[in-house]
């Protein structure tokens, strides 16, 4: 079993662990002691304010929070109402306020401004502010909730950070990493320590670093590790797994209908009444945890099943005495209900997911992503490209497609670059020019550097070394040029398997299943070939490609 | 108590008295005399160096340093030349003076400092004999060359080499010699077989000692006393002259009746003494010789030297450290025998009260009478002072204690004083730290110099304790100058390295209380917890080093206090600067100012020249005049703002060559103006809208020429402009437009969209009207999409195209369109025959 620390989608940072398929291997370790960990820790916090009080809190925190401390525990606290922080005058009757937030500028600045406010007004109330996962400024004594990590599932940690894509790569503001290196310590110290450490990227580094800093503080704890090793990676080492749609059932449902926090909600087409349900999505829904990972082709089949199924457990009613029939109610029913439920919900969704997605259009979609990554008719991809944005299709997906063609082909020609912006540009306002610098510098969408631009440059410094260097020289250019030798890359670990091989979904022969078959996600081949190896010897190549920063620690 | 006079000696009218001090620590293995020696003054350091006179090359004599109970402090082999002198110099450092004329400076531990040369260049005499004085200018050195000639250095700390004039008919070694100060000058007092000449930097001057007993012939040794203000004179005829040393005056004239020349001469006078006495060692024979015709003669067990100090003289032993001094005026005063002086009175009633005894009284009584008790008591605690062995000075003090009692204005100061400085000087005079400080010495140098000497020595608890003890301030006393800062911050840590939750921070902001900031910073190297160490080194003002530390750390808030000090601590032209080296807290910055202060924002762009951030800058504030107003003044009046900033958004793109940013910002201008134009004449909202946007509102509400002027005026291209027309058209339902559209001219995105588009508005009959205009790669799709199979079966058939064929047949339900499904299969068969 090991743990990765990746960021399935650009926005959120994952903590997710994955279980291999051997069979000897220990079960998962129980996560709800985190949970705990942390609900006490609020409440200790929330009766340091005794009486009633209204809480506010930073309506991203409304999820996890919701995972840890339902709105029942928090009234047993004397917590009076609950707001969100939306960063408008408040209408708060209480006394006593208190805030729970992340710690941002501009939060700190609006309750600032409602103390003022109150001050200037006479009015006299207590506040309380609450960080989490960690404070603000050294400065001011405030309140941490060192809610570092929420268990979604049985193997499923997050670390539920929104801003920290932004916030690290864009921004290079690097207040993650500590929080990073907190979660770490927190699993080390409830679990035990870990035997092996893996990671690449600047931010893995750093987040390591972090951690060991924490460690060698704290006291060392001798437990019988539950967890045997750590993967760190970098997002910005694989931006081509998220780039991608995604065709198993689990992302189809967070592509349609969002997964926050673990959980969804069914809109009234879903669940064919007039009310919506909010679902929890985790390994306890048995049906779920059985197509979760399933090629979106096969759900059909294997829901159509389940159905027979439950039919036929349904129909063994038939014929039974009292005797059996008072067993059957009070074993079998209530479970064969509950399936029911789950299951319609999810024939429900299933068809809601049909109806958008088998259209013409997620086809040619799809088509046209398989044939970036395989690096063919490139022309008519950039040409599915333009009329997606001309047609206003989707402004995300247009996005999408963009910083795809970029990646794989290491930057846009200048002049498909120019084009394509335009048309993106009149499609969707002149603002998207700052969207453009912004995916510009986090190296998602690039123009080419003219060739001559570089070669000129290299030649004039060629010319000052010998040519051992020269090579070297030519790597560093490279690197310059941020590109992102996706296809290299993906030639030298096999991630587009070649084209034109059939590729049977239902008896999925590798991890590219989940593209359907067009393609092995780069973070996870990664994490495959370094167990396998045990460190990183042999991926020296791959490694030099993914601009190095790899890192292989025993024993922490 | 009843002892105290016991080892007194009487002198005249005064008393003379030897006390042990310490039994020497040390082990020596030779006697004394084998050994070049040098012991400092005020109770510091001996230096022993053995076999010095001993020429082979091989001899590497060990060179040894001791305290003045014999502990050992350093010991190192001698590796240089041969060594005429050793000496120490006011700061406890010892100088070694080589025959070449070098002169090695070591510290206290051994430790080598400098060297320089006391022979001028080229010179090839040797050194002879070499005296080491102290002066108010410091310490100085006097040589006598092989040429017979003098050469001085008033201060080595600062050397300029003086060549004294020659001594005329000088043509052997003199017989003695010393060097003097007079008149603030050095100057040097030669012996010369029976004259005596001074030595100055122009003249040599042949003086005669006033009243020199005619029997001599020469004169064997001299002395001048600690102060320079005596001389004693030892002649060949064992007469010992003394006088001033100015030569003008004689204090008296003893026959020794010793012919010898004695080994070492000293004086021993206490300042304010009326009668200085010069003690002369002789082997085994120590006389001390005062005004009057008597001489006290002690008998030496041992070889031995003296070290004259400014009150008293030592005597050192291979054995035993003594202090021969004359006895204090209060001592005498209060110890002799009989003595009725009311310290000793007062001394003699405590006693009595000790014993409670009524006679206590009638001595108090006694003193009382005479009001004398104010002087009793002083006399009792400055006795108290000179007294080395603790005891008595607490019967002393007691004494003094006691009578204070009976004085009703008596000022405490001067007791407690004592009682402090006695407790100090019994701790330092300890056999361990071994410095053997008198109290009149303590006083004249003053507790600051003794602590820097415990601090030289390295007694740092003992010099804070001190420090505690009284009330010094400790930035004034304990320091460490001499090393430097990396080795006392690695000292520091090899000392603490494997204890646990040390804080370094709290050691660095001790160092730095001390005003030793480039310590504090090293020690704060060593502080793991970044939180802790960058607060300290912005209090240390080291804010560039506070900086790239919070960046280390990679935590965002200690960048952001750092970033928040140096705002308010520098001038923006400095601040700005110093961000800009620092990237990471530049970007920091930035952000800050997104949320707080756009002005600053844009001067910080505007100061690396990053036009394009600045474009980008003026954009997004664009944007925030978007919001609409009900007020059309207001409304109007934003949107003049969003133009000024676009315009100005344009010109930093122009600056930055972005020239693509730049036409799309004008575009987006002249967009701008048209729709407000627009809006004013057909009154429809459409500021804010892209491009795409506008031309879609114009069409959908029948605005087609204006649409059309858009879609040439921005050189949209044909495909979006047909998908978007086809949109709006068919939104509106608007079919016979679409039809007049589609025959327009020949459509660039094909007839299969407007099939499409009308079977989406659920118009089949509509969508029939495009079918037949679909290319024949798409018209089985059309076909399919208006629901014709045949028509679908015709086309599929007609290409040949075996997938597509499949594709209706997949379409085909059974019994109803049996024939074609059969018409279809049989296609297929032949297309895959093909």
């Amino acid at each position: 079993m090991f743990i990765s620390i990746y960021s399935p989608a650009p926005v959120v940072w994952h903590l997710q662990m994955a279980q291999t398929e051997r069979r000897d291997a220990p079960g998962l370790p129980d996560f709800f002691q985190l949970k705990r960990l942390a609900r006490d820790q609020l409440i200790f916090l929330l009766e340091e304010l005794p009486g009633k009080k209204d809480l506010f809190i930073d309506a991203d925190l409304m999820s996890p929070l919701d995972r840890i401390a339902n709105v029942t525990i928090l009234k047993q606290h004397e917590v009076d109402k609950l707001y969100k922080v939306e960063l408008k005058p408040i209408v708060s009757g209480s006394d006593q306020l208190c805030f729970l937030i992340r710690p941002r500028i501009k939060t700190v600045k609006w309750i600032s401004d409602l103390v003022n406010s109150d001050k200037t007004a006479g009015r006299f109330r207590r506040y309380k502010i609450i960080f989490t996962p960690q404070k603000f400024y050294a400065y001011v004594t405030t309140d941490e909730w060192n809610f570092y990590i929420l268990p979604l599932d049985d193997d499923i940690l997050s670390l539920e950070l929104p801003e920290f894509f932004r916030d690290t790569f864009l921004e290079g503001d690097q207040r993650w990493m500590t929080t990073g290196g907190g979660a770490l310590h927190l699993l080390q110290s409830v679990y035990g320590s870990f035997s092996k450490v893996y990671g690449i990227g600047r931010c893995a580094k750093m987040v390591y670093e972090s951690w060991r800093e924490l460690t060698e503080e704290g006291e060392q704890r001798t437990r019988q590790p539950e967890f045997a090793k750590v993967f760190l990676i970098d997002r910005d080492v694989d931006y081509v797994t998220p780039l991608c749609s995604q065709v198993v059932y689990e992302g189809l449902v967070d592509d349609i209908f969002r997964i926050k926090c673990g959980s969804v909600e069914f809109g009234p087409d879903v669940t064919s009444s007039d009310k919506s349900i909010k679902v929890m999505l985790t390994s306890q829904d048995q049906v779920f945890s059985e197509i979760r990972n399933e090629h979106f082709s096969n759900v059909f089949g294997f829901l159509s099943q389940k159905a027979k199924n439950l039919q036929t457990a349904y129909d063994k009613r038939r014929g039974m005495d009292i005797q059996q029939m008072k067993a059957f109610v009070a074993d079998e029913l209530k479970g064969l209900k509950q399936e029911h439920r789950l299951l319609s919900l999810h024939i429900g969704a299933s068809e809601s997911i049909m109806k958008k997605k088998t259209k013409q259009d997620f086809q040619e979609l799809l088509k046209t992503e398989h044939s970036l990554l395989e690096g063919f008719e490139t022309r008519e991809s950039i040409a599915y490209i333009e009329e997606h944005i001309n047609r206003q299709v989707s402004m995300i997906d247009s996005l999408r497609l963009l910083c795809l063609l970029s990646i794989t082909e290491n930057g846009l020609l200048s002049k498909d670059y120019r084009s394509l912006k335009a048309q993106y540009l009149q499609s969707y306002g002149m603002d998207h020019l700052l969207t453009f610098a912004n995916l510009r510098q986090l190296g998602l969408l690039e123009e080419q550097q003219t060739g001559e631009t570089l070669t000129v440059m290299e030649s004039k410094v060629g010319k000052l070394v010998n040519d051992k260097t020269v090579g070297k020289l030519t790597d560093a250019f490279s690197s310059l040029a941020k590109k992102s030798n996706f296809r290299a890359l993906s030639k030298r670990l096999a991630l587009v398997p070649k084209y034109g091989e059939e590729y049977d979904l239902r008896v999925p022969r590798d991890m590219a299943y989940i593209f359907s078959g067009a393609y092995v996600p780069l973070s996870c081949k990664l994490i495959e070939q370094v167990l396998e190896r045990d460190g990183w010897t042999g991926l020296e190549e791959v490694t030099r490609m993914l601009n190095g920063q790899e890192f292989a620690v025993t024993g922490l | 108590m009843a002892f105290v006079t016991a080892n007194w000696n009487p002198l005249g009218e005064a008393f003379y008295r030897k006390i042990e001090l310490y039994e020497m620590g040390w082990n020596l293995k030779d006697a004394l005399t084998e050994y070049l020696v040098a012991a400092a003054p005020y109770g510091g350091p001996i230096a022993l160096l053995k076999e010095h006179h001993r020429r082979s090359p091989g001899a590497r004599p060990q060179l040894e340093i001791y305290s003045s109970s014999g502990v050992p402090l350093a010991s190192f082999p001698w590796k240089s030349g041969v060594v005429k002198q050793l000496g120490w110099t006011v700061s406890d450092d010892l100088l070694c003076v080589q025959e070449d004329g070098t002169v090695l400076a070591y510290d206290l531990f051994g430790r080598f400092k400098r060297h320089f040369s006391m022979c001028n260049e080229g010179s090839q005499n040797q050194v002879l004999e070499t005296k080491i004085f102290h002066s108010p200018y410091g310490t100085g050195l006097a040589i006598l060359t092989g040429a017979l000639r003098f050469t001085l250095a008033t201060n080595i700390d600062d050397i300029k080499l003086r060549r004294l004039p020659e001594v005329p008919g000088l043509q052997e070694v003199p017989s003695c010699w010393t060097v003097l100060t007079q008149d603030r000058q050095i100057k040097v007092l030669v012996s010369s077989g029976p004259r005596l000449f001074l030595l100055d930097n122009t003249a040599c001057t042949p003086v005669t000692p006033p009243g020199l007993s005619p029997q001599a012939t020469s004169i064997v040794h001299m002395c001048v006393s600690f102060s320079y203000k005596y001389l004693a004179l030892l002649t060949d005829s064992g007469h010992l002259w003394m006088g001033t040393s100015n030569l003008k005056e004689k204090l008296s004239e003893v026959d020794t009746k010793i012919k010898t020349a004695p080994r070492q001469m000293a004086w021993c006078c206490r300042p304010k003494s009326q009668q200085p006495s010069a003690v002369v060692m002789w082997d085994r024979l120590l006389l001390v010789v005062g005004e009057c015709k008597e001489t006290i003669q002690y008998h030496l067990d041992s070889d031995s030297i003296l070290v004259p100090e400014m009150d008293v003289v030592r005597i050192i032993s291979a054995t035993h450290h003594e202090l021969l001094q004359e006895v204090p005026g209060p001592c005498e005063e209060i110890f002799k025998i009989a003595s009725m002086a009311p310290g000793a009175l007062l001394l003699e009633a405590h006693k009595e009260y000790e014993k409670e005894s009524q006679k206590a009284d009638e001595y108090l009584r006694e003193i009382k009478e005479q009001s004398l008790l104010t002087e009793a008591v002083k006399q009792c605690v400055e006795a108290a002072g000179h007294e080395h062995e603790p005891e008595t000075q607490k019967t002393l003090l007691r004494a003094a204690s006691f009578g204070k009692c009976f004085l009703s204005n008596f000022p405490p100061e001067q007791f407690v004083t004592m009682c402090r400085d006695l407790r100090v000087l019994n701790a330092v005079r300890g056999y361990t730290i071994g410095i053997p400080l008198t109290h009149t010495q303590f006083k004249h140098i003053t507790v600051q110099v003794l602590i820097d000497r415990l601090v030289y020595r390295k007694l740092y608890p003992l010099a804070i304790e001190v420090c505690r003890y009284l009330k010094t301030p400790e930035y004034q006393g304990v320091q460490q100058k001499e090393e430097s800062d990396e080795d006392i911050a690695k000292a520091v840590n090899t000392k603490l390295a494997d204890a646990a939750g040390i804080f370094y921070s709290e050691i660095a902001t001790k160092a730095y209380e001390s005003g030793r900031i480039e310590l504090a910073i090293k020690l704060l190297e060593f502080e793991p917890r970044s939180g802790e160490q960058v607060p300290l080194l912005l209090k240390m003002k080291n804010s560039p080093l506070a900086l790239s530390k919070a960046i280390e750390s990679g935590d965002t808030d200690l960048v952001y206090t750092v970033v928040m000090y140096l705002k308010n601590e520098l001038n923006r032209g400095q601040f700005f600067m110093m961000l800009r080296n620092q990237p990471m807290a530049l970007s920091l910055y930035r952000q800050f100012c997104k949320h707080q202060e756009q002005e600053t924002l844009k001067d910080l762009f505007n100061q690396d020249d990053d036009h394009e951030e600045l474009g980008n800058f003026y954009v997004r504030a664009s944007y925030k005049e978007q919001a609409r107003d009900q007020v059309i003044a207001l409304y109007l009046q934003r949107l003049e703002a969003r133009m000024s900033l676009l315009q100005n958004a344009v010109d930093e793109y122009y600056k930055a060559k972005n020239e693509f940013s730049a036409k799309s910002t004008e575009d987006e201008m002249r967009l701008l103006r048209l729709q407000r134009k627009l809006e004013e004449e057909k009154d429809e909202p459409l500021v804010g809208f892209s491009l795409h946007e506008t031309m879609i509102t114009l069409l959908s509400v029948g605005l087609h020429k204006q649409a059309e002027q858009l879609y040439k005026d921005f050189k949209v291209p044909d495909k979006r402009f047909w998908w978007l027309k086809l949109k709006a058209l068919a939104e509106k339902e608007d079919w016979e437009e679409l039809e007049r559209f589609s025959k327009s001219k020949k459509s660039p995105i094909g007839y299969l969209p407007f099939v499409e588009v009308c079977i989406k508005h659920h118009n089949k009959l509509e969508a029939k009207k495009y079918v037949s205009k679909v290319m024949p790669e798409q018209k089985v799709k059309a076909h399919l999409a208006v629901g014709d199979l045949e028509g679908a079966a015709e086309a599929s058939i007609e290409r040949r195209n075996e997938s597509e064929i499949s594709t209706v047949l997949s379409r085909c339900s059974a019994p109803s369109d049996q024939a074609l499904i059969d018409r279809l299969n049989r296609a297929r068969a032949s297309a895959v025959k093909k």
